[in-house]
C-alpha cells in the first residue's frame, strides 16, 4: 500500500536514529505536551505530602467551621462539604487512579499477552477456544461488564480494580494473537521448529520480542481508558469510600452541593480530564512515532 | 453471501449464548446467599432452606443455567427487586429514551467530526491538524459525568439558556400531553402533530446529547482522518488530481467514499458504548431512560435489573455489529471472501 504523504513519512529510516527522533518529536509537538503533562502528573503523585497543603485532609480529617468556603489564597481549589482542602485532596488523588490504571493494565497483560501468544502461535483448537472466549468478552462494552462486576462484589478499589482486569485483558488477547500469528507463520520460525529448538524458546526469542512496540503503544493508550473507567465507576459509587481522595468520588460527593459550591466538583473532574488528555495525548503520540501504519480500530 | 450471512449470524448466536452464560455467572458470583437475603435477616435455617427451593438455587447449576436460559429466550428476565415490575418491560419502557438520547448525540458527532476529520485530513501537521487532534483527543478523554454537570452549571444555571433537567417541561403535560405510540416521545410528538411538546423534547435534549456526543465525535474525527489519509496515496485518487478536480472534492466526494466503511463500523461499536455512557449522564439531568433506570438499579443493588439492562445493552451491540458486518459485505465484496 502507498503511504499517505505526511510530513512524517519522510524516510526517516535513512536518518541516524537520534535525528530521525527528534524529526519525529517536532512533527509531533502533541507528543511531547503529553509526555511532560504525564510525567509531571507522577511527580505530583509521588511528591504528595510534599505538594500538598494540607495532607491530613486527605484522610480522615473535617473542619466544621470551613465547610464549601470559595477559593481563596489559604484555599486555592476552596473546602468540601466537610472542610477539607479541595486541592490537598486533588493532590492526593493523583496517586488513586493512575494506580488503579497500572494495576489494572499489569494484570490485563499477564492474562492476555500468554493467552494471545498461545492462540497464535499454537493455532488451531487452542486458537479457536481462546479467541471465541475473548469474542464473548469483547461483546460487552467494557465499561458495562466492569459496572455489572463492580456492582456485585464488595464495593471496594480491590473490587473495582478486579472488575476492571476482566473486562480490559480480552484486547490484548486479540492484539497479540494478531502480532504472534504474523510472526509464527514466517519461513524462519519454522526453520527454528526443524532445528529442534524448543517452542518456550521461540516464543521468548522472536514472538514476544515482535509483539512488544504494539503491546507498548496499546498500554499507553489504554491508561487514560481505564482512568476514566475508575472514575466513572467511582462516580457511580462503586469504588473508593469516603475518606479516600478519588477523583471521580470527589465529584459524586460534590454534586449534592453544586449549584452552590462549583469549585467541590469542578477540580477533581478538571484533574480526570487533564490526566486522561495527558496520557492519551502520548499514547497516541508514540502510535505515530513507533507504530505508523496502525491506523484507529483496526 | 448467503454463506457469508449464515456464518455471522451462527457466530452472533455464539455470542449471544456467551453472554448469557456470563450475566449468569455474574450473578452466581454475588458474594453471600441469594436465598438468605430474599429470606429477610431474621429467617430461620428453615426458612432460609425453603426460599433456596422456591428460588431453585438448591438444583445443580447446570439446571439453573438452562433454566436462566429458558427465561431469557422467552421473555422472563425476573423481577426487580427495587420497582416490583418485571425487569423487561421496566427496559420497555425505558429504552426508547436512551435509543433517542444516543441516536441524537451520534446524529451531532457525526456532524461535526466528519467535517473536521477532512479538514485535519486536507492540510496534514497544519496548525488546523493539531488542533483538531487535540480536540479530538480532548474529546475521548473527557469524562463525561463531570462534563454534564459543568455544562448543566454553566448552560442552564448560569445562562438560562437550556433546561437543566427532564425531557420536557412539565407544564405541558395539561395543555398539550404526550400521546403514546411508539414509546419514542420525538417521534410520537411528531406523530400527533403535538409541535410544543416535540420542541421542548428537543430543547430539553441539547445538553445531554452534545456530553454523550463527546466521545463518538473524537474518535470519529480521528477516525476520518486516518481513513482519508490513507487512501489519498493511492492511484485512483492521484488519478482524480490528474484529472484536475478540486482538492476539496477529491477529499470530499471520493476520498471520503472509501472512509464511509469504516466510520460506519465505528459508529456501531460506539452506539453500544454510548447506550453505556447515558449510565453517567441521564440520571445527571434526569432524562428517563436506561441509564436512570440502571443508576437507580446500581444505587438499591438490584441484581436482576442491573443483569438484565447489561444483558440487554450486550443484545444491542452485538445486533450492530452483526448489521453492520452485514452491511459492509453488501457493499464491499472483498469482504465476504475472508
Amino acid at each position: 500500500m502507498i503511504e499517505a504523504p505526511t510530513p512524517a513519512d519522510i524516510p526517516a529510516a535513512a536518518l541516524p536514529r537520534g535525528q530521525a527522533l527528534r524529526r519525529g518529536l517536532r512533527a509531533n509537538p502533541l507528543l511531547v505536551v503529553g509526555a511532560l503533562a504525564a510525567l509531571l502528573i507522577v511527580v505530583i503523585a509521588v511528591a504528595a505530602p510534599l505538594l500538598a497543603p494540607f495532607p491530613a485532609d486527605a484522610g480522615t480529617a473535617t473542619h466544621p467551621f470551613a465547610v464549601l468556603r470559595p477559593p481563596s489564597a489559604a484555599h486555592w481549589f476552596g473546602t468540601d462539604q466537610v472542610g477539607r482542602d479541595v486541592l490537598s485532596r486533588v493532590i492526593y488523588g493523583a496517586r488513586i487512579s493512575p494506580l488503579v490504571a497500572v494495576i489494572v493494565l499489569a494484570i490485563a497483560c499477564l492474562i492476555g499477552v500468554p493467552l494471545g501468544v498461545a492462540a497464535g502461535y499454537f493455532g488451531g483448537w487452542v486458537d479457536e477456544v481462546i479467541m471465541r472466549v475473548t469474542d464473548i468478552f469483547l461483546a460487552f462494552p467494557s465499561l458495562l461488564l466492569a459496572l455489572a462486576l463492580a456492582a456485585v462484589l464488595p464495593t471496594s478499589l480491590t473490587s473495582l480494580t478486579i472488575a476492571i482486569s476482566v473486562t480490559w485483558w480480552p484486547w490484548y488477547t486479540r492484539l497479540i494473537r494478531g502480532q504472534a500469528a504474523s510472526v509464527a507463520g514466517r519461513p524462519y520460525i519454522d526453520s527454528c521448529r526443524a532445528l529442534g529448538i524448543p517452542h518456550w524458546r521461540i516464543i521468548v526469542r522472536h514472538i514476544l520480542p515482535n509483539s512488544v512496540t504494539p503491546l507498548i503503544v496499546q498500554v499507553s493508550l489504554d491508561v487514560g481508558g481505564v482512568i476514566l473507567t475508575a472514575s466513572a465507576l467511582s462516580f457511580l459509587g462503586l469504588g473508593a469510600q469516603d475518606p479516600t481522595p478519588d477523583w471521580g468520588l470527589m465529584v459524586a460527593e460534590g454534586q449534592n452541593y453544586f449549584t452552590t459550591a462549583w469549585w467541590v466538583v469542578t477540580f477533581p473532574g478538571l484533574a480526570i480530564m487533564v490526566t486522561a488528555f495527558a496520557f492519551n495525548l502520548l499514547g497516541d503520540g508514540l502510535r505515530d512515532l513507533l507504530d505508523p501504519r496502525r491506523t484507529l480500530l483496526s | 453471501m448467503t454463506v457469508y450471512v449464515a456464518r455471522r449470524v451462527a457466530l452472533a448466536a455464539v455470542v449471544v449464548a456467551g453472554v448469557i452464560i456470563a450475566t449468569f455467572v455474574i450473578a452466581r458470583v454475588v458474594p453471600g446467599d441469594p436465598a438468605a437475603t430474599w429470606a429477610g435477616p431474621h429467617a430461620s435455617a428453615a426458612q432460609v432452606a425453603a426460599a433456596r427451593r422456591f428460588l431453585g438455587l438448591d438444583r445443580p447449576p447446570a439446571v439453573q443455567l438452562l433454566d436462566y436460559f429458558g427465561g431469557v429466550l422467552s421473555g422472563n428476565w425476573g423481577l426487580s427487586v427495587h420497582t416490583h415490575q418485571p425487569v423487561l418491560s421496566d427496559i420497555g419502557t425505558a429504552a426508547p429514551a436512551s435509543l433517542e438520547l444516543v441516536t441524537a448525540a451520534l446524529v451531532i458527532a457525526l456532524v461535526v467530526a466528519v467535517p473536521l476529520g477532512l479538514v485535519s485530513a486536507r492540510w496534514p501537521g497544519g496548525a488546523a491538524d493539531q488542533a483538531i487532534r487535540a480536540g479530538s483527543i480532548l474529546g475521548v478523554s473527557m469524562p463525561i459525568f463531570w462534563m454534564a454537570l459543568i455544562l448543566q452549571l454553566v448552560f442552564s444555571q448560569h445562562l438560562h439558556w437550556l433546561p437543566a433537567a427532564g425531557e420536557y417541561s412539565p407544564g405541558l403535560l395539561f395543555t398539550s400531553p404526550l400521546a403514546h405510540i411508539t414509546g419514542f416521545s420525538l417521534i410520537d410528538a411528531a406523530l400527533t402533530g403535538n409541535w410544543p411538546m416535540f420542541g421542548s423534547i428537543l430543547v430539553h435534549l441539547v445538553l445531554p446529547a452534545v456530553v454523550v456526543a463527546a466521545y463518538p465525535a473524537g474518535l470519529i474525527a480521528r477516525m476520518v482522518r486516518a481513513q482519508v489519509l490513507d487512501t489519498v496515496g493511492e492511484t485512483h485518487i492521484q488519478m482524480l488530481r490528474a484529472l484536475g478536480f478540486r482538492e476539496r472534492a477529491v477529499l470530499g466526494r471520493f476520498a471520503m467514499k472509501l472512509a464511509w466503511n469504516p466510520v460506519a463500523a465505528a459508529v456501531a461499536l460506539v452506539f453500544g458504548y454510548s447506550l453505556v455512557n447515558t449510565f453517567l449522564v441521564e440520571a445527571i439531568f434526569d432524562w428517563p431512560g436506561l441509564g436512570s433506570y440502571a443508576a437507580a438499579s446500581v444505587a438499591t443493588l438490584d441484581t436482576p435489573a442491573i443483569l438484565g439492562v447489561t444483558l440487554f445493552i450486550a443484545l444491542v451491540y452485538v445486533a450492530a455489529n452483526l448489521v453492520v458486518d452485514i452491511l459492509q459485505a453488501a457493499l464491499d465484496p472483498r469482504i465476504r471472501l475472508r
